[in-house]
């Protein structure tokens, strides 16, 4: 019952902060108009303005959600396969793996992140490139965690492993030419509204699949709270598990980071925040809070980014640290405890 | 050599660190395949049983510690159910119902709705020991349930073992190295030593042949077959 109610709490949240992401932007529309707009009456006197809401601000919303669904459901699988609460996307290095991916391809191969001149096919590369970078990452964590019995040390390694990826990165950085770096620092920062309408189709189907894999993940991700010896007692089949682990947290990782930049915090603090809204780490429950949790806060994060008004927008990196850390300043001092 | 575990049983694996004992018991529970010979349940080879299959024959209780937060007494027992739940793993009344007996059977019911990160070393084993009984499997193996535990806690559980084993008619094997206790309580040991064959028998029998007291030597260890009991001479 409790549960439920806050099920519902949080989609109303969501579909709150939804609406807000519509009706305010860094341009002032009135809120009449944009309701004309969105239920198909068009704005005539105002081309500029139906432009504004549906090919900026509603995909760029729609990003946002799914952009933070998919961090905090990263994270929360990342969680629980680890076993380690401060395990998460950022912290392992897997979206460094993903970054680097997209960093080959953009500044070697001469790919471009910007809208609209990038093929379709030299975008599906750098999707690719994204995927294998972030699968090779958590690829070798996996490997790792067999050999690391402390929770520490495996952050570690996973802060190593993030460090290499960087260390190639600022390589090609190095030796690209000065657009590319432009673009790539630009992408470094972390904006839900680089994903163009034509486009977005494709981002959400792929974070769709990861958001279904990972639910039809919840049995098994409960299992292995209590150890990967305990699951497998409980007639888990632990390489499978793992190995669907491997491509859905890949999977959700690659999509965001490749359309939206590497964004910090979310998939570490999230599943975190829906821990204590649930009090309780079933995943049949903790799944979707979280899920809810993460596009409610990437939404809250997208409309701080466009307070200046006029004067531009503030990149999302510069929002997450802020909400992040204090949550896993929380935790760790609770594991003090 | 050959070796059976009996039903309704408790039976204990003594011997010293490096003996094997950790090994024996993965292998028993299927986490690593056998370094040689065979493991038959019910007359059936363990590796024709599939995965599924043998979560509900065998339960364990592990040494490792579930340190995640936000999971319940009653969370943990029931997952337990796992084997038998649907593919969301929704509890169905009678999985409720073995769930609220297994609570009992162990004695935590005021214990139900704590979280785990809360509870003592003594009622976190019970807890797994229900979760074990819950999952109701004919065969229970416990690593060194006594480990950690104040000295009133072990007897509890050794005491709990061993009603579980005779009133239920479960097969419980455990390893430990809480020698006084295990032969107070098991009905049948197991010793391991380095480069010594598997001895199995009752306390008894293993007291009188005189197997006890070589498969532990010290020079300031001598056992003492007429009241059951290891002395130590200062």
């Amino acid at each position: 019952m409790k549960n439920t109610i806050t099920i519902t709490g949080l989609l109303l949240a969501m579909l709150l902060l939804f609406l807000a992401s519509l009706y305010n932007g860094s341009v002032s529309i009135p809120m009449s108009a944009i309701t004309d707009i969105l239920l198909g009456r068009g704005s005539a006197n105002h081309p500029s303005w139906q432009y504004i809401v549906l090919e900026n601000r509603l995909p760029q919303a729609i990003t946002a959600m799914f952009c933070g669904a998919s961090l905090a459901v990263s994270g929360l699988l990342l969680q629980t396969t680890f076993r380690n609460p401060l395990a998460g996307p950022s912290v392992l290095g897997i979206d460094c793996g993903a970054h680097l991916g997209v960093s080959i391809i953009v500044l070697l191969v001469g790919g471009t992140l910007t809208t609209g001149q990038l093929t379709l096919g030299g975008f599906t590369l750098v999707m690719l490139a994204a995927m294998l970078g972030a699968l090779a990452v958590m690829g070798i964590l996996l490997v790792l965690s067999r050999l690391l019995q402390n929770n520490v040390m495996l952050l570690i390694a996973g802060m190593m492993v993030g460090y290499l990826a960087s260390s190639a990165i600022s390589l090609l950085n190095f030796k690209a030419t000065a657009e590319g770096v432009h673009a790539m620092t630009l992408w470094g920062m972390g904006s839900f509204s680089a994903v163009s309408l034509d486009r977005l189709p494709w981002f959400v189907g792929m974070s769709f699949v990861g958001i279904i894999l990972s639910i039809i993940l919840v049995k098994p991700l409960n299992a292995l709270l209590l150890g990967d010896n305990y699951a497998r007692n409980l007639g888990i089949h632990i390489r499978q598990v793992h190995t669907l682990l491997l491509f859905t947290t890949g999977l959700l990782t690659a999509a965001s980071t490749a359309f939206c930049g590497p964004i910090a915090f979310i998939g570490l603090a999230v599943p975190h925040i829906a821990r204590l809204l649930l009090g309780s780490a079933n995943h049949r429950t903790l799944l979707p809070v979280t899920l809810l949790t993460g596009a409610s806060l990437a939404l809250i994060c997208n409309l701080v980014s466009s307070l200046p008004g006029e004067s531009g927008v503030i990149p999302i990196n510069v929002i997450t640290p802020v909400i992040g850390s204090p949550v896993v300043l929380w935790v760790v001092l609770r594991m003090e405890k | 050599m050959s070796v059976a575990l009996h039903e309704g049983e408790l039976c204990c694996l003594l011997g010293a660190n490096g003996a094997g004992k950790s090994t024996l018991l993965r292998t028993l529970a299927a986490f690593q395949p056998a370094l040689s010979g065979e493991l038959l349940i019910d007359n059936r080879r363990l590796n024709d049983i599939s995965p599924r299959e043998l979560s509900t024959m065998v339960g364990v209780v592990l040494t490792e510690r579930i340190r995640m937060a936000g999971i319940t007494v009653r969370d943990m027992v029931a997952m337990g159910r796992s084997p038998y739940t649907n593919f969301w793993g929704r509890l169905t009344a009678e999985d409720d119902a073995i769930v609220e007996e297994a609570i009992h059977q162990v004695g935590i019911v005021e214990l139900t709705h704590r979280q785990i990160s809360t509870l003592s070393d003594g009622e976190r084993q019970k807890v797994m020991v229900a979760k074990a009984l819950a999952q109701g499997t004919p065969i229970i193996l416990l690593d060194e349930p006594t480990a950690f535990l104040d000295f009133p806690s072990k007897v509890e559980l050794m005491m709990l073992l061993s009603r579980l084993a005779h009133e239920m008619g479960k097969s419980i094997f455990l390893s430990t190295h809480d020698l006084d206790l295990a032969l107070q309580t098991s009905d049948r040991l197991w010793l391991m030593g380095k480069n010594m064959p598997l001895a199995v028998g009752t306390p008894q029998e293993l007291a009188t042949s005189g197997e006890l007291s070589s498969y532990f030597p010290s020079p300031h260890l001598t056992f003492d077959a007429a009241s059951m009991r290891f002395n130590i001479e200062l």
